[in-house]
């Protein structure tokens, strides 16, 4: 019965230290709201600053006009007025540039997220699944010096919408392949048995059963990755040069809109296009953030 | 109808017209239940699942105060104390819980998981002290033979029903009066599963003990009172040996016979 | 049968294409960066002297590993205790609740601002805060990148960090709880070391980003070749000095641009290896 005593005895020692830890509970709690407030206030105050000072140039002209020279956004705002003019040309340019890599990133993307889904243990599909991933984290810089080194130096021979869009299509193609993978896994395994054992021919299995339950999944990759790259500027200034003309030409020298921002910046007289520029761009890439969470909540 | 015993003498618990609630539901997943629990005993819940046996349980040491969701309403006396007058904190030193799969913290060492309640609770010790913590809880639960010579070695090397022991002795190397367990040998073997029962008679003597099971077999084999419950009320509660030879309650015997549950 | 055989084809064909970009990007880079160090060997990474001059051509690239260094960790410094009380709100205080989906709805926007548009806010209103508060006179250099760097970064730390934390079992924080536990104690005793590697990992991962980040560095960092001296100290970065001097290098400077390119690539490799190493690690 000693344990008895010494229980009676050990009750008796400890100090009540309560309230000391409950404060300090109380404090620390009011310290990780506060600094979560802080962490994400620039999200509003970014936002905020792009309504308030680009809204007022977002007009019909914005969207349909080329870039207007400095002179004329020199003497526009001598006299007080909106800047005329557009950035369509950096719109069109956005989309061909983007509008390409997609279409040389997306089915290379998916087929090696295939070839991954369908040789899980390989360990040559594991090298592939690393290099893809180291792919991921190459700073975009990085794949504008390469894309100008191949394309622009030796295909090309000159800057070109093509020469940006490989490097683009290279950041998005690790992205599209960890999604088609992740999300081929989580197709149950028995749907693609069935077809299968009713002796389907593999690609019809891909094509008609694989991809289409698959395709939420694989719709919410690409809207992500294209989201990624629109508004990427760096790859672009060492690759498609910028052009203050419409160009559809893949070939020649294109403009985009995050290019147009950084020559607006650069430019004193074309202050206030900034501003919208930026606006334009952002509520474009969060556009697309917003629909691919809304496929993933469907699901 | 009269279906609860009344132990008026000193209770170690007492409850008091619970009622317990999830979400914003009218519906209680435990209902007017009104009991007072004998010291020094084995008390065993039982009922089929969902019955709100475990519910009952976290209530008496506040658990569902971590849930804002889980509404709690009536009385609960530990030693005829209201323990909603009391911090959680001191409320939980006094109440000792031990849940349904073993538990033992995965980073620290064997050493350091029976000593956990006084780290956590930020109290300082002489290391001598310590170490005679260890020793005793560990030789109370009957690990310590087992243990001795790898204590720094983390708890989950060890077997399940040795880490169900270990939680066991984690929750009395605290000295609490109360030692509630939710279903501790549900995830056990069956040697396992007696070595924590044998354990169990040996602590009453200790602790209060109180025991939810959905194992009538194990509350007939080592409890002194039992509660039947079923769908959130409190059916019937007794002595076991009574409950078990002469149920009251149509339920009750119906369930002990094995016609549900 | 056969079609079988010609999709798995096509299948492996596809992956063989990310096994010729990734050896291709090495192999361009390497024999491009070759001039350089063939003329300047070691002493590209460790001299200080940034001479374009005809004639008295001379590249070091060591002030502008300086500079990616210094505004990669004070971003780093920064970031960690902001994106780490972030991922306790989302992942332990206020999990499940509304506020803490609006918070992680806000949390991805940071993430999906384009990086020329933090350039501009940096420049616009960060910097003139940072004059007026009279911690420099101009507000460009290594505190004002390094700040803008960190709010870029800490959508990446915080995304893996509140979903490791989310993973710590309800069992064991109980557990602790039931011992008397307060919540701060939770977190310290229960919840933090049985989240460290994965929280470790993902403020690597967050660094490797800070790295080869270039639009906002470059409109911050004031671009001069030289080893920052000090928080306010202008300099230059790897991934900034080839945005600045792409346009107008060639021969010898463009091998040094591409030398830094390299550099930059090896870097940021070894650093996302480290930390996706950490993570594998753990979920084994």
């Amino acid at each position: 019965m000693g344990q008895k005593n010494n229980k009676k005895m050990e009750t008796l020692k400890l100090k009540d230290n309560s309230a000391y830890r409950t404060s300090k509970d109380k404090v620390f709690l009011v310290g990780v709201i506060i600094v979560s407030i802080i962490t994400i206030s620039p999200i509003v105050l970014i936002i905020g600053k792009l309504v308030w000072e680009g809204i007022g140039q977002i007009n019909f002209s914005f969207f349909t006009e080329t870039t207007p020279s400095t002179f004329e956004a020199m003497t526009a705002v001598a006299n007080n007025e909106v800047i005329p003019g557009g950035i369509v040309n950096g719109i069109l340019g956005t989309l061909l540039i983007v509008g390409l890599a997609s279409v040389i990133a997306i089915p290379i993307g998916i087929l090696v997220g295939l070839f991954l889904y369908e040789n899980q243990q390989s360990r040559y599909a594991g090298l592939i699944r690393s290099l893809s991933d180291i792919l991921q984290g190459v700073p975009s810089i990085v794949l504008g010096l390469i894309a100008y080194l191949w394309v622009v130096k030796n295909i090309v021979h000159g800057y070109s919408a093509l020469a940006g869009s490989v490097a683009l299509a290279i950041m998005m193609l690790p992205l599209i392949i960890r999604s088609t993978e992740e999300t081929m896994k989580m197709i149950p395994e028995t749907l693609k048995e069935a077809a299968l054992a009713l002796g389907v021919p593999y690609y019809k299995v891909i094509a008609r059963v694989l991809i289409p339950s698959g395709f939420s999944g694989l719709a919410t990759g690409i809207l992500l990755s294209v989201s990624r790259i629109l508004g990427e500027t760096a790859p672009l200034m060492l690759t498609t040069l910028g052009n203050p003309m419409v160009n559809w030409d893949i070939t020649a020298p294109t403009s985009a809109v995050p290019l147009l921002i950084w020559n607006f910046y650069n430019d004193p007289n074309m202050l206030s296009l900034i501003w919208s520029s930026s606006l334009f761009l952002m509520g474009f890439v969060l556009t697309l953030n917003i629909i691919s969470k809304r496929i993933v909540a469907k699901i | 109808m009269n279906k609860n015993i009344d132990i008026l003498e000193n209770p170690a618990l007492k409850l008091e017209n619970l009622y317990i609630a999830y979400g914003k539901t009218d519906k209680y997943a435990v209902r007017d239940v009104s009991a007072t629990i004998k010291k020094n005993a084995i008390t065993a819940i039982m009922g089929p699942s969902g019955c709100g046996k475990s519910t009952l349980l976290r209530a008496i040491n506040r658990m569902h105060q971590l849930y804002p969701d889980v509404k709690t309403q009536g009385n609960i006396y530990l030693n005829e104390k209201d323990i909603t007058k009391m911090s959680a904190i001191h409320l939980r030193r006094k109440i000792g819980m031990v849940f349904q799969r073993p538990n033992p913290f995965p980073t620290m060492s064997i050493y350091d998981n029976v000593v956990a309640g006084y780290k956590l609770n930020g109290i300082r010790m002489k290391k001598n002290e310590r170490d005679a913590i260890v020793e005793q809880s560990l030789i109370s639960v009957g690990l310590w033979n087992e243990v001795k010579d790898s204590l720094r070695k983390k708890g989950t090397f060890l077997s399940g029903g040795q880490q169900q022991r270990l939680c066991i002795a984690r929750a009395i190397a605290f000295k609490p009066d109360v030692i509630l367990l939710d279903e501790p040998t549900s995830a056990l073997d069956p040697i396992a599963t007696s070595k924590v029962e044998d354990l169990l008679v040996q602590l009453k003597k200790d602790y209060t003990i109180v025991l939810v099971t959905h194992n009538m077999s194990q509350a007939a084999r080592i409890s002194d009172y039992s509660m039947f419950m079923y769908l959130g009320d409190l059916v019937e509660y007794g002595k076991t040996k009574m409950m078990f030879t002469n149920p009251r309650d149509k339920k009750t015997e119906e369930y002990l016979t094995g016609k549900f549950g | 049968m056969k079609s079988d055989t010609i999709t798995r084809y096509i299948l492996f064909i596809s992956s063989l294409v990310v096994l010729l970009v990734s050896a291709g990007m090495v192999f361009s880079l390497v024999g491009d960066a070759v001039p350089v160090f063939e003329k300047f060997g070691w002493r590209f990474i460790i001299s200080t002297d940034w001479n374009p001059t005809e004639g008295r051509e001379s590249y070091g690239a060591l002030p502008f590993i300086a500079g990616t260094l210094s505004t990669s960790l004070l971003a780093l410094l920064i970031c960690l205790p902001m994106a780490f009380a972030t991922s306790l709100f989302i992942a332990e205080y206020f999990r499940t609740s509304y506020v803490s989906s609006v918070l992680g709805t806000m949390v991805d926007l940071l993430a999906g601002v384009p990086s020329i548009v933090y350039g501009l806010w940096g420049f616009y209103t960060l910097r003139p805060v940072i004059v007026s508060l009279g911690l420099d006179a101009q507000g460009y250099g290594i505190f004002t990148a390094g700040l803008i760097l960190a709010i870029m970064i800490i959508p990446y730390a915080t995304s893996i960090s509140s979903q490791i934390i989310a993973m710590v079992p309800t069992e064991l924080k109980e557990a602790a709880y039931s011992l008397g536990a307060t919540r701060y104690e939770v977190i310290k005793y229960v919840v933090l070391p049985n989240a460290r590697s994965g929280i470790v990992a993902s403020f690597i991962l967050a660094f490797g980003r800070a790295l080869g980040e270039t639009m906002a560095v470059t409109m911050l960092i004031g671009n001069t070749n030289i080893i920052p001296t000090g928080l306010f100290s202008t300099g230059n970065s790897m991934a900034s000095v080839i945005a600045n001097q792409f346009g107008e290098a060639d021969g010898l400077k463009m091998s040094a641009l591409i030398a830094i390119g390299l550099l930059l690539f090896v870097i940021t490799g070894i650093i996302n290896a480290l930390g996706k190493m950490v993570i594998k690690r753990m979920s084994r």
